[in-house]
């Protein structure tokens, strides 16, 4: 009841919480993880767990619950929870990129058994099945030309379309284009085969060739492109489009001169990516391009032969060690061509994505 | 080179919804004029009926007549693109374009109308960034990207693309509104200049800057949300801020609503 004077304590810290706090050294999460991938690989050991697959998950969870309960002891609920979400973060990142280091490391050890220039140079040709030597060049051919030829087609007609439908689609029409690419986007690549073979082959009686395949190969191709296109032209501020119209420049000549060029960076990454798809299509190859063992530099007339094809027919001879060396050298160089296209692509979308640069 | 300009009854739609309702004003050439008015009162959708930007937007339509001098953008035969060329246009928001050079985006309008020749070129861009006062600080680096200009220099630059095609008319909505005051006070001299070649507007929601760039000033206003915007009065700016003819504009100038 007395005065409301109340004394502050000599000791008292100003204003709620303090700015400080205990802090687990920055090494903790190293020494964690190394200590709990020992303990795992102990109780492994000792458990006489075969896969090693176990060993790995026993340290990962490991890992994650020794995280959080040491960080809960020293630094408080709040910051261990953090620490949780950190761990799992990188457990889970680790679990994606085993399995493709351990493909990449698999196909290159095995692959680079047989890859050499013997290998890159000659076809198959009077090379017995069973036997060791021959190589694929003829597929390595037929692979560049089906896919060029796939994306000569599909590169522009998806490239206009996007066009069309970003730039001038209104109405029932650009709603039905959308819907069959949607539609497109959802075809198996084999029944995308099948329709080529009973269109082009059967009904208008043309023969098994590297263009047929090409066919098939663009129909894959062509939702990829339309999509990826479409959402980089999106992507372009309309503002542009309207400070050229406002210097009295057409339509057509904005959507040439500036909406492309600013977009061409991203629009080129998505064709490159689609063209990397489809290199390793292999079922409607398997129908229309039929497959042959020797070189055919015509894509428009014959059999030809293509990499994942190639790569399956090694593989399918039964208990035949030359056949799956074969393989695994041309899945070698497959997953190089592909990487190298994803490679080009990164790179021409650095070098023309519009920069602010001083 | 300068032209003036006559509106009779214009009203503007997006879709079905009218945006502005039945203007009519004369606008003098080699003069500056301003737009005032409450947010959302129409000013830049009259602005961009001047140059036919307006029906850029899908659905959008217009109804009435502007002349210039004595042609009717709106006539049957006329061409929006040759229009834009005669009015050009600068935005609230700089916007160079992004893939090209300084160099590149002052003569952007004239190449893609088809100028080659590298002589008449390089003397446009030089002219151009001298009239938009912004050939001292980039003439040592007209192949460096435009988008590393800082706010008020890419405005700049916008002015000076603007110009570099020659219009007749040169359009702003509120072109400082993005920019510092340093930068404001480069663009608003700027303009003072520019009236001795051009027709200006400016749409502004700066109504110092309103007093002290422009000759006349015009007044939108709107009955209520969803109404279409109207003019309320267009006088010379000296009477519009001090002794306005009607009671609104007085009550918007000095800050009693808007
Ligand atoms: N692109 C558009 N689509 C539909 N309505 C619009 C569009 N732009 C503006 N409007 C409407 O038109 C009216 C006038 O807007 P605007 O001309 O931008 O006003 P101000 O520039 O005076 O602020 C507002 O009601 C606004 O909502
Ligand atoms: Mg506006």
């Amino acid at each position: 009841m007395s005065a409301a004077t109340t004394s502050v304590p000599a000791d008292a810290r100003p204003l709620g919480r303090p700015l400080t706090a205990n802090r687990l050294p920055k090494w903790a999460p190293a020494a964690v993880a190394a200590g709990s991938i020992a303990l795992g690989c102990g109780i492994g050991a000792v458990g006489g767990l075969e896969s090693k697959l176990q060993w790995g998950l026993i340290s990962a969870i490991l890992f994650v619950v020794i995280s959080y309960v040491l960080s809960a002891q020293v630094e408080g609920r709040r910051q261990a929870k953090d620490r949780l979400a950190t761990s799992v973060v990188w457990v889970a990142f680790i679990l994606a990129v085993i399995p493709l280091l351990a493909l990449t490391f698999y196909t290159v050890q095995q692959g680079a058994k047989v890859v050499d220039g013997n290998f890159l140079s000659h076809s198959m040709r009077g090379v017995r099945a069973s036997g060791p030597g021959g190589g694929i060049y003829h597929a390595l051919i037929g692979t560049l030309q089906q896919v060029l030829l796939a994306s000569l087609m599909a590169a522009p007609i998806g490239l206009l379309t996007a066009v069309y439908l970003v730039e001038y689609g209104r109405g029932k029409l650009a709603k039905a284009v959308t819907f069959f690419v949607d539609v497109m986007t959802g075809v198996p690549s084999i029944v995308a085969g099948l329709f080529i073979l009973s269109v082009w082959n059967l009904a208008l009686g043309f023969n098994y060739s590297g263009f047929s395949g090409s066919l098939a190969l663009a129909i894959l191709m062509l939702p990829v492109v339309v999509r990826s296109t479409e959402e980089m032209l999106k992507l372009v501020p309309n503002e542009l489009r309207e400070a050229s119209y406002a210097l009295g420049v057409p339509k057509w000549k904005t959507i040439l001169r500036i909406v492309i060029p600013t977009a061409i960076g991203g629009i080129t990454t998505g064709v490159m990516l689609a063209v990397a798809r489809i290199t390793g299509e292999t079922a409607p190859v398997m129908l229309l391009v039929f497959g042959a063992d020797y070189i055919n530099n015509n894509p428009f007339d014959g059999p030809q032969q293509s990499l994942p094809m190639y790569i399956w027919m090694q593989y399918s001879q039964v208990n035949n060690q030359y056949g799956y060396a074969r393989a695994w050298g041309a899945a070698l160089v497959l997953i190089a061509f592909v990487m190298g296209l994803n490679l080009i692509a990164r790179g021409i979308a650095r070098w023309r994505s519009p920069k602010a640069g001083h | 080179m300068a032209k003036r300009i006559d509106v009779s009854g214009l009203s503007a739609y997006y879709g079905s919804t009218k945006a502005i309702e039945d203007i009519s004003m004369a606008i003098e050439p080699r003069s500056v004029t301003a737009f005032i008015g409450p947010s959302g009162c129409g000013k830049s959708t009259f602005l961009r009926t001047l140059n036919r930007m307006h029906e850029v937007i899908p659905g959008a339509r217009v109804e009435g007549k502007v002349l210039l001098d004595d042609e009717n953008l709106y006539g049957t035969s006329v061409d929006p693109v040759a229009v834009r060329r005669s009015v050009g246009m600068v935005f609230q928001r700089p916007n160079p374009f992004p893939t090209m050079s300084i160099y590149d985006n002052v003569i952007a309008g004239l190449k893609l109308s088809g100028v080659r020749k590298k002589s008449v070129l390089d003397d446009k861009v030089e002219k151009s960034l001298q009239g938009a006062n912004l050939w001292n600080e980039v003439k040592d680096r007209l192949n460096k990207p435009g988008a590393g200009l800082s706010g008020g220099q890419q405005q700049r630059l916008c002015i000076a693309r603007a110009i570099a095609v020659e219009p007749q008319v040169l359009l702003m909505d509120e072109p400082c509104s993005a920019l510092d005051p340093i930068s404001t006070l480069a663009i608003e001299d700027l303009i003072g200049e520019l009236k001795t070649q051009f027709t200006i507007v400016i749409v502004t929601h700066n109504m110092q800057q309103a007093a002290r760039v422009s000759d006349r000033t015009a007044f939108f206003n709107l009955a209520g949300v969803g109404q279409p915007g109207k003019l309320i009065e267009l006088d010379d700016t000296q009477r519009i801020f001090s002794n306005p003819s009607v009671q609104a504009t007085e009550d918007y100038i000095s800050g009693r609503f808007g």
